[in-house]
C-alpha cells in the first residue's frame, strides 16, 4: 500500500462501486413505472408543442391517447394523416380520416387597398394595438400587420410581407395548428380546408361596417353586396351584417363568385378562376349593384 | 413641510401655458353626436326616436343598467339619426345624432347667473338628483356619480377629497374653474359633503398653484371651517386617487379596493362644479370645460362647450386649423390622455384637452436595452417592478406577472417616462393586464 | 398634412437617455483621469487612450461582424469600460500593450458574450482587469510611484515600489504614509485608484445628476471602514480603518464600480446589502488572502448573487 498511485486507484473505485450500489437501489426503489407506448407515441409526434391539439404539449397529447386507447376526438393537427397513421399504428387502431387543413389570411388591406390613415408608435404587438384604436389602416376590423401570428407560429409558415404588410402562409409549412387563429385578436387568420389541388376560394375581409363605410378605408373590402351568393350554385355562401362568409365545406372552388366581387375581396388560391361566358350573365348581376348603390353613399363617413 | 405621497413618483415638465386664458364660450355647432356610453359601465338606451324635436337639457338616453348614467341632449333641434359612430379611437359606439336648431333650453333649468347658496335637500335626494342629471366624474375614469355617493351598507364615509391637484402637465381647466367659479364649487362641495355626512371636506391643489390656491381658500373661509384647502407638495401623480388619499389622509387603498373602502371619497373639482350647477340650477352635464394648448399653437384657449360637438370643430373654431407639424392631438394630458385617431370624433362628459404635440415631440425614442438602472421602480407610485412586468409579459409569464401584482398598476406612465432606454414598459404592462383580466375572468367561469 | 401618431400613454418622456448617462459617467471619470496624467505622466495617458480605443473597437467589430445588429459605439459604455479598466492597471509602460488583451476580455467575454449592454452579468471592466492580474501577476503588481509633487515632472518608470497595501502584506505597516497624504493620491497603485479627491468630485457629480444613490458607495465605504477598525483594535490587522478606506481601489471600485448600473442591484434596499456585502468582502480579502488588494473580487463576487439580491429585496408595494 506504499504506491500512492495505486491508493488512490483502490480508493476512487472502492467509492465509484460503493456509490453505483447505493444508486442501483435507489433508483429501484423510486422506479415510476409507465407505459412505454408514451414514449413511442411521444417519438412519433412532431415535437414541437404548438398545442394545437388543446394539450399542454406532445407528451400530454401522447398520454392523453394512451389514457383513451383510441385516437376517437384526439388529432394532431400539425402532424396530420401522416403522423395519425403511425400513431393509429402503435395504438392498433384505425386513423380517423380528417380533411387537410391550412390557415387563411381574411383581410387583403395591404399598404396599397388600405393606406395607413394614422402612425402606430407604440407597442410591436397586435392584441396592444388593438386594444388601444382601430388601427393604422382606419378599418376597426383588418389586419394591424405586427405580427402577433407570425410570433406563435412554431413552424415558421406564417412571416410578414414587407410590401404588403399582410401575414403570408407558406402553405408547405402550415400544419393547420391552429396558434395563429387564437393568436390574432381581430380573429383575422381562419382554418380552411386545403381543397382539391390546394385550391380553395375565400373572402379576405371580416369588416362588418356597412359598405361606403367600409369602401372609404380599404380598397378591398367587402361591401356586402350580395352577388357572390346570388351566383353561387352550391349555396355556399351567406351574407351577414354586410359581409359574405363562404362555408368551406359546401364550396366547390369553382371560382364564380370570384370573378362577380366588385372590390376584389373574394381571393382564389392556387388557380385563375375561369372567365365568365360573356353577356349573358351580366344584366343580372348588374342589377344587383344596382339595388345596393344608392345606399352606400347615405352612409356618413363617420 | 407640504404633504404628497408616500412613494415614487415623477417630474414632468408643467407646460401650463393656458394658465391665462379666460374661459371662452364655444358656439352651438350645426350638428352633434351624443354617444351613448360617456361614462364607465353600460351604455344608455336611446329613449327619443328619429325625427323627436329635442331641447337642451332633455333626457334623450337613460340609464336602464346598474352602473350607467343618463345622457341629456347638449342641444335643441331634431334627432337625424340614431346609429352608431366611430369615436376618437375609431371604434363604434352607439349615438344620437342631433340637427341643432335655435338654442332652446328646458324651462325648469335655471338659466340666471345668480348663485343659489341654499340647499335643504336630503341626501337621498342629493344622490337621487345627480343620478337624474347625469352626473359623472370628470377626472378621467367618468364614473357615475350616484353611484360613488351612495355609500354601501356596512361602509363609513369619513373624508370627502376634492381633487384640485391638476397634476397632468398642460392642462389648465380646473386652475380656470377654480379662479372663475370657485364660490359654486365650494357650494357643491358642502353640497357633497352633507350628502356623506362627513364634517370636512380636503380640497388638494398642488403648491404650483398658488392663485387658486389664495382664492379657494379666501372663498372656503365663509363655510365655518366644513372646507380645507390642502396645499400639497408637486408631484406626478398626486392627483391619481389612491395616491390622493395617501396625501391628505395617509391612509392607503388595499389592491383591489375602492377608496369608500378606507373611508374616502375623492371627486374632482371640475365634477362639484358640475354638481352645483345640477342641484342647484337643474342643469344636467351637457357641458365640459377644456382646455386647448400646445407649445406651437398660436393662442391658448379654455372653453366652456357643450357636449358632442366634434374635436375638429373645437380645433378649427380655436385655432383654425392644427399647425403644420402636429404628431399628436391627445385627449387628455400628456401622461395619461389618449392619442386620437379620428379628430372628427364627438367630444364626451370626461373630455378635458385637446393638447396638439409637435413631430418632434411626439415620436418616441429608439428603444434600447435595459440598463437595469432601476429608475422605473423607484418612480412606481404604487411600488411595483415596471422592468420585471416588460420581460415576464414578453415571454408569455403573464400569471406570474400577476403575482406580482400587476393589476395594481394605475397606468400613470412614470415607468416609460423615466425610462432611459425607452422600453415601452406601459404598452407591455397593459398589455400583460388585458391578459391577466382575461385569465381571471377565464378562471371565474 | 402628416399622418397623425397613435400610442398608448405616456405622451412625454424625461430627457433622460442611456447615452447620456454613459457619456455624464464619462465626465465624472475626467477628475480622476487628470490626476492620473498629473501623477504618472505619459504613460497614464496613453494607456487609457489605449484602452478605450480597444473597448471601442472591439465593440463594434463584434457587433458589426458576429452579433450582426446596428452598433452601439456611440452610447458611451465602451468608453466608460475603458477608462475604467485603464484605471484599473499600473501605470508602466508595458500596459500599453497588455491593456489591449484587457479590452478584448471585457469586451467581448465580459460584456458582449451575453449580448452587449444591460445583459451582462459582471462589470466588464473588472473582468478585464482580473483576467490580467491573473495572467499577468507580475506586470500587474509593478507599480511606478507617481512623481513626487502635484502636476510634476512628466518622467516615470524612473522608481518603482510596493502600493501602501502591498508594503502592509509584506509587513511594513511602518512605512505607510499619512492619511493625508492618501487622500491627495501620494502613494503608489493603479492609475484611477491614487486621488481620493478626484474620485469624490466625480461621485459627487453622479450624485446630483442621479446617476447613483449613496446607498451602495456610503455602505461600501462605511461597512469595509468599520470592519477594518475592528479587526485594528483586536490586534487582528496592523491597517487603521482610514488608511484601509483610502488604499488600495475601495474609493474608485466604490464610486464607479461597484455602482455600476447593469451589475447592481436596483431596489435601494438591495443595495445596502450589495454594498455591505462588498465591504466586508473586501476587507476579508485584504486581510487573509494571498492578495494584498480585493476590490476587484469582492465587486465580482457581489455582482454574481445580484440576481438573487434583485428577487429578494424589491420594493416596498404601495397597496397591500
Amino acid at each position: 500500500m506504499s504506491n500512492p498511485i495505486l491508493l488512490a486507484v483502490l480508493v476512487l473505485g472502492v467509492t465509484g462501486a460503493i456509490f453505483a450500489v447505493v444508486l442501483y437501489f435507489v433508483a429501484q426503489k423510486f422506479k415510476v413505472e409507465e407505459d412505454p407506448l408514451i414514449d413511442e407515441i411521444a417519438d412519433v409526434l412532431p415535437g414541437a408543442n404548438c398545442g394545437g391539439c388543446g394539450k399542454a404539449g406532445c407528451r400530454a397529447m401522447a398520454e392523453a391517447f394512451v389514457k383513451q386507447g383510441n385516437m376517437e376526438g384526439l388529432s394532431c393537427p400539425a402532424g396530420g394523416p401522416a403522423v395519425a397513421e403511425k400513431v393509429a399504428a402503435l395504438l392498433g387502431c384505425v386513423a380517423e380520416a380528417s380533411d387537410p387543413m391550412v390557415a387563411v389570411v381574411r383581410c387583403n388591406g395591404s399598404c396599397s387597398n388600405a393606406p395607413a390613415k394614422t402612425n402606430y408608435d407604440g407597442l410591436k404587438d397586435c392584441a396592444y394595438a388593438h386594444s388601444l384604436y382601430q388601427g393604422e389602416s382606419g378599418c376597426a376590423f383588418g389586419c394591424l400587420g405586427l405580427g402577433n401570428c407570425a410570433k406563435v407560429c412554431q413552424f415558421g409558415a406564417l412571416s410578414i410581407d414587407p410590401e404588403t404588410g399582410l401575414p403570408v402562409v407558406d402553405e408547405e409549412k402550415c400544419t393547420a395548428c391552429g396558434a395563429c387563429t387564437k393568436a390574432c385578436p381581430r380573429a383575422i387568420i381562419e382554418l380552411r380546408k386545403k381543397g382539391m389541388k390546394n385550391r380553395r376560394v375565400f373572402v379576405a375581409c371580416r369588416n362588418t361596417e356597412k359598405g361606403g363605410v367600409a369602401k372609404k378605408n380599404c380598397a378591398a373590402a367587402c361591401i356586402g353586396c350580395g352577388k357572390c351568393a346570388k351566383v353561387c350554385k352550391k349555396e355556399a355562401i351567406t351574407i351577414e351584417k354586410n359581409l359574405s362568409y363562404i362555408d368551406f365545406t359546401k364550396c366547390v372552388a369553382c371560382g364564380l363568385c370570384v370573378n362577380e366581387c366588385p372590390t376584389g375581396a373574394i381571393q382564389a388560391a392556387n388557380f385563375t378562376p375561369v372567365k365568365p361566358k360573356p353577356k349573358t350573365e351580366a344584366p343580372a348581376a348588374s342589377d344587383a349593384p344596382a339595388a345596393e348603390a344608392p345606399k352606400a353613399p347615405e352612409t356618413p363617413a363617420n | 413641510m407640504l404633504k404628497t405621497f408616500a412613494m415614487g413618483g415623477v417630474h414632468p415638465e408643467e407646460n401650463k401655458i393656458s394658465t391665462n386664458a379666460v374661459i371662452e364660450y364655444m358656439p352651438v355647432p350645426a350638428q352633434v353626436s351624443v354617444l351613448m356610453n360617456q361614462h364607465l359601465g353600460a351604455p344608455a338606451t336611446p329613449i327619443v326616436a328619429v325625427g323627436d324635436k329635442v331641447k337642451v337639457g332633455q333626457l334623450i338616453g337613460e340609464a336602464q343598467a346598474f352602473m350607467c348614467a343618463n345622457v341629456h341632449s347638449p342641444v335643441s333641434g331634431t334627432v337625424k339619426k340614431i346609429e352608431p359612430v366611430r369615436d376618437a379611437f375609431g371604434l363604434w359606439k352607439p349615438a344620437v345624432i342631433i340637427d341643432v336648431e335655435g338654442d332652446e333650453w328646458m324651462e325648469t333649468i335655471d338659466r340666471t347667473p345668480d348663485i343659489k347658496r341654499e340647499c335643504t335637500l336630503e341626501p337621498a335626494q342629493i344622490v337621487a338628483k345627480l343620478k337624474e342629471m347625469g352626473i359623472v366624474g370628470l377626472g378621467g375614469a367618468t364614473f357615475p356619480a350616484h353611484i360613488k355617493y351612495s355609500v354601501p351598507e356596512g361602509k363609513k364615509a369619513e373624508y370627502l377629497i376634492i381633487n384640485a391637484v391638476e397634476c397632468e402637465p398642460y392642462l389648465t381647466s380646473d386652475h380656470r374653474v377654480m379662479l372663475e367659479h370657485a364660490e359654486e364649487i365650494c357650494i357643491g362641495i358642502d353640497i357633497l359633503r352633507r350628502s356623506l355626512n362627513v364634517p370636512h371636506a380636503y380640497i388638494g391643489i398642488e403648491n404650483n398653484k398658488p392663485e387658486p390656491i389664495a382664492h379657494m381658500k379666501e372663498v372656503a373661509a365663509k363655510f365655518d371651517g366644513r372646507l380645507i384647502v390642502e396645499p400639497l407638495k408637486v408631484k406626478y401623480p398626486q392627483g391619481a386617487e389612491k395616491q390622493l388619499i395617501n396625501a391628505i389622509t395617509g391612509r392607503r387603498v388595499p389592491s383591489g379596493k375602492l377608496p369608500i373602502d378606507v373611508g374616502c371619497v375623492v371627486s374632482n373639482v371640475g365634477t362639484t362644479f358640475a354638481v352645483y350647477e345640477a342641484i342647484q340650477k337643474n342643469k344636467p352635464l351637457i357641458e365640459n370645460i377644456l382646455t386647448v394648448t400646445g407649445k406651437k399653437l398660436a393662442s391658448q384657449h379654455n372653453y366652456q362647450c357643450r357636449i358632442g360637438i366634434t374635436y375638429a370643430d373645437i380645433i378649427k373654431h380655436s385655432i383654425g386649423e392644427l399647425p403644420e407639424n402636429t404628431g399628436k392631438v391627445i385627449s387628455g394630458g400628456p401622461m395619461m390622455g389618449k392619442a386620437m385617431s379620428n379628430l372628427d370624433a364627438p367630444t364626451v362628459k370626461g373630455a378635458s384637452s385637446v393638447l396638439v404635440i409637435d413631430q418632434s415631440e411626439a415620436v418616441r425614442a429608439q428603444e434600447t436595452n435595459c440598463i437595469r438602472c432601476g429608475k422605473c421602480m423607484n418612480a412606481c407610485p404604487m411600488g411595483l417592478e415596471p422592468y420585471l412586468f416588460s420581460a415576464l409579459v414578453k415571454n408569455g409569464r403573464i400569471e406570474e406577472a400577476g403575482k406580482h401584482n400587476i393589476l395594481d398598476c394605475i397606468e400613470c406612465g412614470c415607468c416609460f417616462f423615466s425610462c432611459p432606454a425607452n422600453k415601452p414598459l406601459l404598452d407591455e404592462i397593459r398589455l400583460g393586464k388585458n391578459k391577466m383580466r382575461a385569465i381571471l375572468a377565464a378562471k371565474k367561469k | 398634412m402628416k399622418l397623425l401618431n397613435v400610442s398608448g400613454s405616456p405622451h412625454v418622456h424625461s430627457d433622460e437617455s442611456t447615452k447620456k448617462i454613459m457619456w455624464r459617467v464619462n465626465l465624472a471619470l475626467v477628475p480622476t483621469l487628470l490626476v492620473a496624467i498629473s501623477y504618472f505622466g505619459l504613460n497614464a495617458l496613453l494607456i487609457s487612450l489605449v484602452s478605450v480605443a480597444a473597448c471601442v473597437l472591439f465593440q463594434w467589430l463584434i457587433e458589426k461582424f458576429i452579433m450582426k445588429v446596428p452598433t452601439t459605439i456611440c452610447d458611451g459604455s465602451a468608453v466608460v469600460t475603458g477608462l475604467l479598466l485603464a484605471f484599473n492597471v499600473p501605470a508602466t509602460c508595458e500596459m500599453v500593450w497588455l491593456v489591449i488583451i484587457g479590452a478584448l476580455v471585457a469586451m467581448a467575454i465580459g460584456k458582449m458574450s451575453f449580448g452587449g449592454l444591460g445583459k451582462n452579468p459582471f462589470n466588464p471592466a473588472l473582468v478585464g482587469r482580473v483576467f490580467l492580474l491573473i495572467s499577468f501577476p507580475v506586470q500587474m503588481t509593478t507599480w511606478p510611484r507617481p512623481a513626487a509633487k502635484m502636476f510634476g515632472s512628466f518622467i516615470t518608470d524612473t522608481t518603482t515600489g510596493a502600493t501602501p497595501l502591498g508594503l502592509i502584506k509584506e509587513g511594513g505597516a511602518e512605512a505607510l504614509p499619512q492619511a493625508w497624504e492618501l487622500f491627495l493620491g501620494h502613494m503608489g497603485g493603479s492609475l484611477g485608484e491614487v486621488s481620493a479627491v478626484a474620485i469624490l468630485i466625480g461621485a459627487i457629480y453622479l450624485l446630483c445628476r442621479r446617476i447613483i444613490s449613496w446607498h451602495i458607495p456610503v455602505t461600501f465605504i462605511g461597512t469595509a471602514f468599520i470592519f477594518s477598525w475592528i479587526l485594528n483594535i483586536t490586534g487582528v490587522s496592523p491597517v487603521g480603518p482610514l488608511t484601509a478606506i483610502l488604499t488600495g481601489g475601495i474609493m474608485l471600485g466604490a464610486c464607479f464600480m461597484a455602482t455600476d448600473m447593469v451589475t447592481s442591484p436596483m431596489a435601494k434596499s438591495g443595495q445596502l446589502l450589495f454594498g455591505f456585502g462588498c465591504g466586508l468582502l473586501t476587507i476579508i480579502i485584504r486581510t487573509w488572502c494571498s492578495y494584498p488588494e480585493g476590490v476587484s473580487f469582492a465587486i465580482l463576487l457581489m455582482n454574481a448573487v445580484t440576481p438573487l439580491i434583485n428577487r429578494g429585496f424589491t420594493p416596498k408595494r404601495f397597496a397591500k
